[in-house]
């Protein structure tokens, strides 16, 4: 990875999210490509490489109209897009192609031109996992969190901490689906879903979708948008079964994934204004800040309840209010990245006052894979 | 109430023996011949050094509650809320299961708690590893 080498040019959101029974999945991908190209001043027809996770790259290249030079399907759930940005990174620098649209759409909540899962099916998983009654990800994603409570003595309390500092942030976006302050009972309150987790400890089902357009950085200077540069990169995968994480406090593919990040980018911990943790759950940011490397073993979730991630604190995080209350269509991967670009360019409803660096991380299926993408203002 | 049924697990050439193993009462794990590597689940190479080298081991069935939910949530063939486990075996291995002859409760389930397997016929062609807390009936 060449160090902001690429930019990316143009991103946007779906016009709409939450509720948007007016769009198939298909066009939900349109409705966001079409943004981002104007966000970037760009046509269809500047368009030779094409890339999506949880929906066929084909179809999308084709209800465009688009005949790509290079084209990427990599479909491992939400990271997706972090892997896609990294992938697109490299081919645009091998010069396979010179103008990458990454697209994500996802009726998540209306259904409307889903085919199936987002993720391929495990053969092992069927076996070995899905007999003993695990469905949606609530049944897969929460099984390691007792553990890690009992060896770090995480509180259910504090566990709370992490959805109502997300709610702090989202109060602050005029986009977010929910916006009315919450406390630690409300939380702890909330409808039993899977214990140890409840309803306000889960994330969102909402329909929307997001586009990012990267090229070369050099072409970035001349076109309209504040250009965001892609710093360093990272991605890594564990397996498609909860139950082989090998161990239930930590995450291998996040500490992979996030150190190749880090070292790719050249930057440290300390250097890093603005972060987002991908939080289909309560607890991914607390295993987020460890095995990204900012706080040591089991000291994530205090971290958060002194409010060092909340508006004004050290280490802003999830400033969109996160896939806890901002929006969650199911990969939400670009919501994270939209949100990472939003904070360069200085545009965020909470904007993070003078923040330089990015750190956008995500998660893909049950802690299967994991992509990091660091962004940058400063060329 | 449990609605639908339980989905069943659709046995590969690969782990046909660990399903023949449940069958007759015994739970089967791998082991590496070269770095000695105990793996779950099966396939006709160690996942460790990739030798094809591999045996059946008959596990010893002992193992500690590792982690666990308790589901609220809907699912076929299920009553809830009902316990969804992983037990660490003392062999090494990870695997997932219910907890049979227990309370599905934060009180009854303790991490760490000592398991042993318990086998749980479904039907003629498929028998679960299933585990309950050690030292009952
Ligand atoms: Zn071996």
């Amino acid at each position: 990875m060449k160090r902001n080498s690429v930019a990316i040019v143009g991103a946007s959101e779906t016009t709409e999210l939450g509720k948007v029974p007016s769009m198939s999945q298909v066009q939900l991908h349109a409705d966001a490509a079409l943004n981002a190209l104007a966000d970037a001043g760009l046509k269809l027809s500047d368009i030779d490489g094409v890339a999506t996770g949880g929906h066929n790259a084909v179809e999308i290249a084709h209800y465009l109209g688009i005949v790509p030079k290079w084209l990427d399907g990599t479909s491992v759930g939400g990271c997706s897009f972090m892997l896609l940005v990294r992938h697109a990174a490299a081919a645009i620098n091998e010069g396979l192609c010179n103008t990458v649209l990454i697209t994500h759409g996802e009726s998540g909540r209306s259904g409307l031109g889903r085919h199936g899962s987002s993720i391929f099916p495990s053969l092992f998983q069927q076996q070995f996992e899905r007999p003993f009654g695990v469905t949606r990800p609530p049944t897969m994603f929460t099984i390691p969190v007792l553990r890690y409570m009992k060896d770090f003595g995480l509180t259910e309390e504090t566990l709370a901490m992490v959805s109502v500092v997300q709610r702090e942030w989202a109060g602050k976006n005029p986009r977010a689906s929910f916006k009315d302050p919450i406390t630690v009972d409300d939380v702890l309150n909330s409808k039993m879903i899977c214990y140890p987790f409840r309803l306000l400890m889960c994330c969102l089902v909402t329909d929307g979708g997001g586009a990012l357009i990267l090229t070369k950085a050099d072409r970035a200077k001349d076109m309209p948008q504040k250009p965001v540069y892609i710093r360093g990169t990272g991605e890594s995968a564990e397996t498609p079964m909860i139950s082989q994480m090998a161990d239930f406090t930590s995450s291998a593919a996040f500490r992979v994934s996030g150190q190749q990040a880090f070292e790719s980018a050249g930057i440290s911990h300390a250097d890093v204004d603005h972060l987002m943790i991908y939080d289909a759950f309560a607890h991914l940011p607390i295993y987020g800040l460890e095995d990204l490397g900012f706080v040591g073993r089991g000291e994530a979730g205090p971290f958060i309840a002194e409010g060092n991630t909340r508006a004004g604190g050290k280490l802003p995080m999830n400033t969109n209010g996160g896939g806890l209350s901002y929006m969650h269509s199911g990969m939400y991967g670009m919501y994270a990245l939209q949100e990472g670009v939003r904070q360069m360019r200085g545009t965020a409803p909470a904007q993070v006052p003078g923040a330089e660096i990015s750190v956008v991380h995500g998660v893909g299926g049950m802690f299967s894979a994991s992509g990091t993408i660091v962004m940058t203002n400063v060329a | 109430m449990a609605n639908g049924e339980r989905e069943l697990p659709r046995p590969t050439p690969e782990t046909q023996n660990f399903w023949d193993g449940t069958k007759a009462g015994e739970l089967r794990l791998q082991q590496c011949g070269d770095c000695e590597n105990v793996y779950f689940p099966p396939r006709h190479f160690c996942p460790g050094c990739g030798s094809k080298n591999v045996a059946v081991l008959k596990a010893s069935g002992r193992a500690t509650l590792n982690s666990y939910v308790i589901s609220h949530l809907p699912a076929p063939g299920f009553t809830p809320p009902y316990a969804i486990a992983v037990a660490k075996l003392d062999e090494g291995p990870k695997m997932m299961c219910n907890i049979v002859d227990s309370p599905q409760t934060p009180e009854a389930l303790v991490i760490d708690m000592a398991l042993e397997v318990s086998f749980e016929k479904i039907n003629d062609d498929i028998t679960l590893a299933q585990f309950k807390p050690a030292g009952g009936q």
